[in-house]
């Protein structure tokens, strides 16, 4: 129980830390690899919670997928691969105080209505429910109470690739 | 009465929700304007998966997945829109898209 909290703390730390260089760093290819940082973590924090299914989709589709195509997107749109100055807005510091103004207000009223709840530990008997594992009761799920979102979720999907490639076809 | 608060995760899911938002006001380029909105559904998503735990249901983190996968079509759809931009212009910055200002 200790160790879990050990972990959360040491895992929230690069979660943090990276996310801060994703939007601070002055250089795009390094913003990325923090970006895979932080998705890594936030994976992790997936297996803290004991949803192990979620934490794997999120490897394989936000590290595996999502990041390649953010290199891809550097490399097509030539940002400058070194350090560049001009990354940041000049007028930064607003963007800083509404995002600080914003978590004062988020941190108040998380604070104010969860104060004491408890998460259950992950081997709580709620949460491996009846199949006994997570993955199993998550595609149980999926297939049976979410099937029709679950369906449209996968339309959606191939709209966006045909719009993708009819958007950045050459011709 | 040592495991973890609901609240670790939701203020972890805050810091990093307000980190995104933060590049999403400060930053010029917009690959990574792109990146902060990553940051953002992060954020929510593991917002979901700690409701899910404290109610012991599985609802958390199916709507986690299908916050990925409109992720992985957001980004594909706005890389080919930044894609279609960089041609036209030769630039990805975005004080430069200044056409509509009255």
């Amino acid at each position: 129980m200790v160790a879990q909290s050990l972990f959360f703390y040491a895992i929230a730390a690069v979660i943090v830390f990276s996310a801060f260089r994703v939007v601070t760093t002055n250089n795009v290819v390094h913003a990325a690899l923090y970006l895979v940082a932080v998705l890594a973590s936030v994976a992790a924090q997936y297996v803290l919670l004991a949803a192990e299914f979620v934490a794997a989709t999120q490897v394989l589709v936000y590290i595996g997928a999502i990041v390649v195509l953010f290199l891809f997107g550097i490399m097509l749109t030539r940002s400058r691969v070194g350090a560049d100055q001009g990354l940041t807005h000049k007028h930064w510091i607003s963007g800083a105080a509404t995002a600080v103004a914003l978590f004062a207000v988020m941190a108040y009223a998380l604070v104010d209505e969860f104060g004491w709840s408890r998460t259950p530990m992950p081997a709580d008997p709620r949460i491996r429910a009846v199949n006994g594992s997570n993955t199993a009761t998550v595609s149980d799920s999926i297939f049976s109470t979410y099937l029709v979102p679950f369906e449209a979720v996968s339309v959606l999907l191939l709209a966006a690739l045909v719009g993708a490639i009819v958007l950045a076809r050459k011709d | 009465m040592d495991d973890l608060l609901l609240n670790q995760f939701l203020l972890l899911g805050a810091v990093l929700f307000c980190l995104g938002v933060y590049g999403v006001l400060a930053r010029r380029n917009a690959v990574l304007v792109l990146m902060s909105i990553e940051l953002i559904l992060n954020a929510v998503n593991i917002n979901l998966i700690a409701f899910g735990a404290l109610h012991g249901s599985v609802a958390g983190a199916v709507f986690a997945l299908f916050v990925i996968a409109i992720a992985a079509a957001e980004v594909g759809v706005g890389l080919a829109i930044v894609l279609l931009i960089y041609r036209n212009r030769r630039s990805v910055d975005l004080d430069d898209m200044a056409e509509m200002k009255g």
